[in-house]
């Protein structure tokens, strides 16, 4: 292992600041992985904060990452809106059916109270430990589901996309209500603990609505949800591109942006240049099948394309690494950034 | 048809603005000279086809092919319902989304496919490998366009293939595992994939042997 300088709060830090650190800093976003490092099934591992806390700490001393991830699955805030979470023993908790039936039924919805909502304890009681163990060393990257993609799990996309090009009424409703639990959501992860907020938006990205859309809805629900969380944070499209809207994304108050594999990287490092960091771009459902060879070259190639400069973290293009990527190659991703991203980057 | 490229422009227009209104006066307007037939399969498929393409050249968003392939279903519909003789002769198909409820894949392509006067059945979504068995068999489909959203389904599809074996069907899959992964679909045994729109119309054209 080579000894760097800086911690990785220290060089995450300075490469938010555009700036080069040692070394690239690299998120290995793993959710999944730590049950396989405590020996037991998914469901079983998501149950109780102390196996997230030890999965997180092992993955971290296995993989040296930059960060730690206590993300458990994307439908949690929706098990604390009352919906139903499917397990499945080789992925991530599935939302079940949407929770609200009908848009009518918007009228009538309220928001969880934190305090009620005991799917969400077990993520702060992580957070909370986590913290006890590194300190102010390593990031601690907290998440939640934006007030504008969530609907997604809560409604169903056509319902939601109906709602959102016809019924303003419905729309405006059910963002007030998001944008009040979102804000309180990411302000207890940050109380216990959480270094930044990861704000998932993949309903804003490009792929799913076009930029004037965006203006209207996504853009503005992230400007006020973001001023009001009171730490850092970064907005990641869940492997949907964002190219076309970088220039507002930066208008939200965030400093990182998510993105995905399908967009150059090169253009997209020059869009963001000096005021958003760019967090990407492996391909998580291909690094499933890499060899040592190529997982080697396409690390290689990306510190090439997007390190220059600092304002950039190394990472999967999802926020999340799928179950079946093996050892093997997260391993390898984290001695290829050890190998080939120390500062300055040799061309 | 003829001016299929100026009628395909105005139509794109209007469904890109929203304008139901616009967009119904010109399948109208093209139905005193063509049958719904000629209008669902050439003017629609082919608008639709469009926009498909301009989707999967980072031109245009989701949310606008939805929306598109929901106004021109809803318009079809009413020239051409769905028991019209008029509709395509072709084999037994149906969609699912596989052990998800992630259904706007599904619903963008079943709209698309029936607005260009393609029958199929829509199986809904949460489908187990069990499930869909017994719907194959029972109804004696011979295509099945299955949607995931999430890589373990889309690994799972190889089980379902397995317990098929032996069956007259063809599976063709779709949905994000697929575009991030373009071997993935060869890897679980399906026998074709559609990246979009576009794809998914061309490939069933030439299962049920009919033009595009």
């Amino acid at each position: 292992m080579i000894t760097t300088q800086m911690t990785s709060m220290e060089r995450v830090l300075k490469t938010l600041s555009h700036n080069e650190p040692d070394r690239v800093p690299f998120f290995l976003l793993c959710t999944m992985h730590g049950a396989k490092e405590l020996g037991i099934g998914i469901k079983e591992y998501f149950s109780s904060a102390e196996h997230v806390i030890e999965g997180q700490l092992k993955l971290l001393k296995k993989f040296g990452s930059d960060c730690l991830y206590p993300f458990f699955y994307a439908p949690l805030e929706i098990e604390a809106f009352g919906g139903e979470v499917i397990f499945h023993d080789d992925g991530p908790p599935n939302s079940g059916e949407p929770c609200i039936k009908k848009a009518e039924d918007i009228t009538k919805l309220f928001a969880p109270k934190l305090s009620d909502a005991k799917p969400l304890h077990r993520v702060l009681d992580t957070i909370k430990g986590l913290k006890e163990n590194v300190r102010n060393d390593v990031p601690i990257i907290g998440v939640v589901m934006s007030p504008f993609s969530i609907p997604v799990m809560q409604l169903g996309f056509e319902k939601y996309l109906e709602i959102m090009h016809y019924r303003a009424d419905l729309f405006d409703r059910l963002m007030q209500i998001n944008e009040e639990f979102c804000v309180e959501w990411a302000n207890a992860q940050l109380q216990a603990g959480a270094t930044a907020i990861c704000y998932f938006d993949p309903i804003s990205s490009s792929t799913i609505i076009p930029r004037e859309l965006y203006e209207k809805t996504g853009f503005e629900i992230a400007r006020r949800t973001i001023s009001r969380i009171k730490g850092a944070t970064a907005t990641h499209f869940a492997s949907g591109k964002c190219l076309k809207i970088v220039d507002l994304v930066s208008q939200t108050g965030t400093a990182v942006v998510g993105v995905s594999s399908l967009e150059d990287i090169v253009q997209l490092k020059l869009s963001c240049k000096n005021k958003l960091t760019v967090l990407g771009n492996l391909n998580g459902i291909e690094m499933r099948r890499w060899t040592t060879e190529q997982t080697k070259k396409i690390v290689y190639d990306v510190i090439q394309k997007a390190a220059n400069g600092g304002g950039f973290i190394l990472s999967d293009n999802h926020g999340e690494i799928p179950f079946q990527v093996p050892d093997d190659v997260l391993h390898t991703i984290s001695e290829t950034v050890h190998s080939f991203g120390q500062y300055p980057i040799r061309q | 048809m003829e001016n299929i490229e100026l009628l395909s422009n105005k139509l794109e227009r209007a469904l890109l603005t929203l304008d139901r209104d616009k967009a119904e006066e010109i399948i109208r307007e093209t139905g005193k000279e063509n049958t719904a037939i000629i209008i669902s399969g050439e003017l629609v498929s082919y608008t639709l086809q469009r926009i498909g393409e301009a989707w999967e050249e980072g031109k245009l968003a989701l949310s606008q092919v939805y929306m598109s392939g929901i106004i021109c279903e809803e318009l079809i519909d009413h020239i051409l319902p769905p028991a019209s003789p008029q509709r395509k002769d072709q084999p037994k198909m149906a969609i699912g989304v596989f052990e998800d409820y992630h259904m706007l894949g599904k619903r963008i392509i079943y709209s698309t496919l029936r607005a260009s006067g393609i029958e199929l059945m829509d199986l809904g979504g949460g489908l187990s490998v069990n499930t869909l068995v017994e719907i194959v068999k029972r109804e004696n489909i011979k295509i099945l366009l299955l949607s995931v959203l999430m890589l373990p389904s889309a690994l799972h599809i190889k089980l379902l293939k397995e317990e098929l074996l032996g069956i007259d069907v063809k599976i063709i899959v779709g949905g994000a595992p697929f575009r991030f992964d373009d071997q993935l679909w060869k890897e679980v045994g399906a026998d074709a994939t559609g990246k979009d729109t576009t794809e998914a119309i061309a490939l069933i054209s030439e299962l049920i042997g009919v033009k595009a």
